[in-house]
């Protein structure tokens, strides 16, 4: 649905994108996520259409945005960080104008503006003007208006900014919703989101892709090796000794001692190896019970400070 | 284009601005109309005109101030971009909303002669003449305030470039009259108050009417430009 080749913007010297290539299949809903600046919005801005790109090329339902705007534009929705509404409309005039500047048949029009509005909940405000509207009323009638013309992508930067935390919820389960009939690429600083509604995350760092892949994917493959925590009941010294002699554990370590010669230890083993099965045979055998086991897959926070920052930096 | 035209015009009448400025438009012709044509009994309209279009390089520029630069302050301006419109359209769509509302105005300045022409019979060339060089000269100075309003995001600069603008083309009569010789030609060739004037004696200058719908797409054709350069250049 939206394929990127090769993009790289540039402002004078300076990239501030570089090199950006991947693709959107149809129905899915890409996470992009990277630090503040990392060209997350420079990225949608071009693929709108809003700004043209230094090199490379985007298509958008098969059209190139550059060589066929018109065509392209009207295949996106697009929600920019500041939701570009005018203050003086209510919500009603907006959205209308909105569908003519759209070009959306006049026939179907008000239907489709009903639809909407019921969608992303504003119908009880529908007569309001803009300017006194709340800032979550206010992000969800931007989304409102890239739902308007019921375009196939809808690209959406930052969603959620700003917004109390029930909102944001709210508008996570909308575009998981919306993920069923629309194309989605969904920029975000914040991890759990992009976790909680993407199928597939971009991560960009310092306008360069850092990593493509699954949220889980990302954090079951990264690095060597797989960590869990377990808490066994028995002295410090002979258990630590037996886990040392499982093969493939790689590193023992005790966390904390939850009472006495109850203690959690951090594990760390080959990752193609699973120690958890000969650990359990080994400590029923030695008559030191587990109280708790659990797998710790390195988190989104992790691999995403491992990917933006230096080595250094994550070892502190 | 159209929905651009519709809102524009919609939300021009939804500010006050717009009704201050229709009632001191309204006023000063009136004004003007008591003191040229009823207190000394002439029926000749014609120096009436000539005052309020000078007026206008103080109500245009406030008039077209926020077309473009609001846009682009609220961000509205991603919205129009990212639409299925070219640029063109959305410059052209706005233009004319504003000349919408300037013909709206001139069509209360046409109360005046209408009054005239109840009690007599005054030459109707020289007045149509000058209506419709008026219009022309609006419509000029309205392409000069939307470029200005391109050029910035912050209203009262807007203002201050047009009505900055709209005041040299004024004077380049005047310039061109002071120096004399080939400089005087040249200038007053360019200066749209001496095309003005020739619209006046109630000729139908072709050429005069040309140079302004010229003038007009030159600044029109600017302020796409002015657009599309900052697309490039901005982040």
């Amino acid at each position: 649905m939206i394929e990127i080749q090769n993009l790289t913007k540039r402002y004078g010297q300076i990239k501030a994108v570089s090199n950006l290539s991947f693709t959107v299949n149809k129905g899915e809903i890409l996470g992009f996520l990277g630090p503040n600046g990392a060209g997350k919005s420079t990225t949608m801005n071009i693929i709108t259409g809003f700004i043209p790109a230094s090199e490379g090329s985007v298509k958008v339902g098969g059209y190139d945005i550059m060589e066929n705007p018109k065509e392209a534009k009207k295949h996106i929705g697009y929600l920019p960080e500041l939701p570009p509404l005018y203050m003086d409309m209510t919500i009603t005039e907006y959205l209308n104008f909105v569908s003519e500047l759209k070009m959306v048949d006049k026939s179907k029009r008000k239907a489709q503006l009903d639809d909407i509005m019921e969608l992303v909940r504003i119908s009880d405000v529908r007569n309001r003007l803009i300017k006194n509207l709340s800032k979550g009323y206010k992000q969800r009638v931007g989304l409102a208006q890239a739902l308007v013309g019921s375009p196939d992508v809808l690209i959406l930067d930052e969603p959620t900014v700003g917004l109390d935390p029930k909102q944001i919820i709210e508008i996570r389960k909308l575009i998981k919703a919306l993920g069923k009939q629309h194309t989605i690429i969904l920029s975000s600083h914040i991890l759990p989101e992009v976790s909680a509604v993407c199928e597939r995350v971009v991560i960009i760092n310092k306008g360069e892709i850092a990593a493509v892949d699954t949220p889980e994917n990302l954090s079951k493959g990264f690095g060597t090796s797989s960590k869990f925590s377990v808490t066994i009941a028995g002295p410090k010294s002979s258990v630590e000794g037996y886990i040392r002699d499982i093969y493939g554990v790689k590193y023992v370590e005790q966390n904390l001692e939850k009472e006495k010669d109850v203690i959690n230890y951090i594990v760390e083993s080959d990752k193609d190896i699973d120690v958890r099965r000969p650990l359990f045979f080994a400590m029923a055998k030695a008559g030191y019970p587990i109280i708790e086991l659990k797998s710790m897959d390195m988190t989104l926070e992790d691999i995403f400070l491992h990917l933006v920052t230096d080595e250094k930096g994550v070892e502190q | 284009m159209q929905a651009i035209l519709k809102r524009e015009i919609k939300s021009y009448f939804n500010s006050p601005i717009a009704y201050v400025l229709l009632g001191l438009f309204t006023f000063i012709c009136a004004l003007f109309f008591y003191f040229v044509n009823i207190q000394s009994q002439s029926a000749d309209f014609n120096p009436v005109f000539s005052t309020i279009s000078f007026i206008l390089i103080f109500i245009v520029p406030i008039m077209t101030m926020r077309i473009l630069a609001e846009d682009r302050k609220n961000g509205t301006e991603v919205l129009l971009v990212s639409s299925p419109v070219s640029v063109w359209e959305i410059v052209l769509g706005k233009y004319l909303a504003m000349l919408v509302v300037f013909l709206i105005m001139t069509c209360i300045v046409a109360i005046f002669p209408i009054i005239i022409f109840m009690f007599g019979k005054p030459p109707i060339a020289p007045l149509l003449g000058s209506f419709i060089g008026f219009m022309l000269l609006g419509a000029s100075l309205i392409s000069i305030g939307v470029f200005a309003s391109s050029l910035t995001e912050n209203q009262v600069i807007a203002v201050f470039l047009s009505f900055v603008m709209m005041l040299v083309i004024w004077l380049v009569e005047s310039i061109g009259n002071a120096l004399g010789g080939w400089a005087a030609n040249v200038l007053n060739w360019f200066s749209l108050t001496s095309r003005y004037n020739n619209f006046t004696s109630g000729l139908l200058d072709i050429p005069s009417a040309v140079y302004f719908l010229s003038f007009i797409s030159v600044f029109l054709f600017l302020t796409m430009r002015v657009i599309e350069k900052r697309r490039w250049s901005q982040g």
